[in-house]
């Protein structure tokens, strides 16, 4: 590692507050666009699921929403 | 050949093979991340004019590499859709607009925290800043576009003549460092000729370009994933899918 110790490399001579809060907010952003596809996924199937459930237990309002 | 795009064009064939896909790719791609992280934030040593400010460039290079190089798959994708009317071009057009947009965010946020220690200000109406700044509204263009149709056919449309009316800013920002001279420093790694960078600090700066990549390439398979689900939730296959998810 190049720097002696944790406080050292916090500090980054002085640039750690600049260096950290980039990480920082390319980390956020990156999470962000992983889990935003996910949670689209997820919300799709979980309504599907949750209409064909209602169909199948009032099989008339099917025909006439047909 | 030809039943390779015919197989490319069925939306369940594509939706399957980008989650195998996704599998192995999705680990890979975070733990190269992680990696290049450390390596670049711990393991370099400091630059001898900009000190440590300089790490930034393992987030700032990669981020705006990638978000003009997701601009080209969009645009093609773009053209393929309205000459082709190929719908899951189109959906791949859609889904490129949202990570191009959160990369090109990256690459200006972090190059100006980069640019106060280094130029002593946040922002400059610099021509390479400036070009990266329209590419940000491009992308965010094409997202509002979409969503601003009922008709999703003529939103389509609509968003690939954008985007391909768009590339001639790709040009623009990569040339930008050597048409006007100004503060934004001209590429360090060139693929002809000698880079203008010690290999210590190359290595993990390729590291971080390829993983940036493949991040790319992880988010556009998710989110075409969920497109395809979205515009197939009538068909039978989702519809299965479904009721399996719930089981």
């Amino acid at each position: 590692m190049y720097f002696d110790s944790l406080g050292a490399a916090l500090a980054m001579e002085g640039h750690g507050g600049f260096v950290w809060a980039a990480y920082g907010i390319c980390l956020l952003v990156v999470v962000l666009i992983l889990l935003a596809p996910r949670r689209r996924q997820k919300k799709i199937l979980l309504r599907l699921a949750g209409e064909q459930k209602r169909q199948q237990g009032n099989p008339t309002t099917v025909e006439e929403g047909k | 050949m030809w039943s390779f795009f015919h197989k490319l064009g069925s939306p369940p064939w594509l939706y399957r093979i980008a989650g195998s896909i996704l599998r192995w790719l999705l680990p890979i791609t975070l733990l190269a991340l992680c990696v290049g992280l450390v390596w670049g934030l711990l393991f370099t040593a400091p630059d001898f004019r900009q000190g440590n400010s300089y790490r930034i460039i393992y987030i700032h290079v990669p981020a705006a590499v990638v978000a003009l190089a997701g601009y080209y798959v969009m645009a093609i994708a773009g053209a393929v859709s309205l000459i082709w009317k190929m719908k899951m071009a189109d959906v791949a057009m859609r889904a490129c607009a949202p990570i191009g947009a959160a990369l090109t965010f990256i690459a200006l946020v972090t190059g100006s925290i980069w640019g106060k220690p280094t130029w002593g200000t946040w922002w400059v109406w610099d021509a390479r800043i400036t070009s990266m700044l329209i590419l940000l509204f491009l992308y965010l263009g094409v997202v509002a576009l979409y969503e601003a149709y009922d008709n999703k056919e003529a939103a389509g449309k609509a968003c690939a003549v954008l985007s391909l009316v768009g590339t001639v800013n790709i040009p623009i920002i990569y040339k930008s460092v050597d048409w006007w001279y100004s503060l934004h420093q001209p590429a360090s790694i060139k693929f002809t000729g000698e880079s203008s960078i010690d290999p210590s600090m190359l290595y993990p700066l390729l590291l971080m370009i390829t993983a940036f990549y493949a991040l790319f390439t992880c988010c556009l398979l998710m989110n075409m994933r969920a497109d395809i689900l979205d515009r197939e939730s009538r068909t039978g296959w989702v519809k299965k899918l479904a009721l399996e998810y719930r089981a």
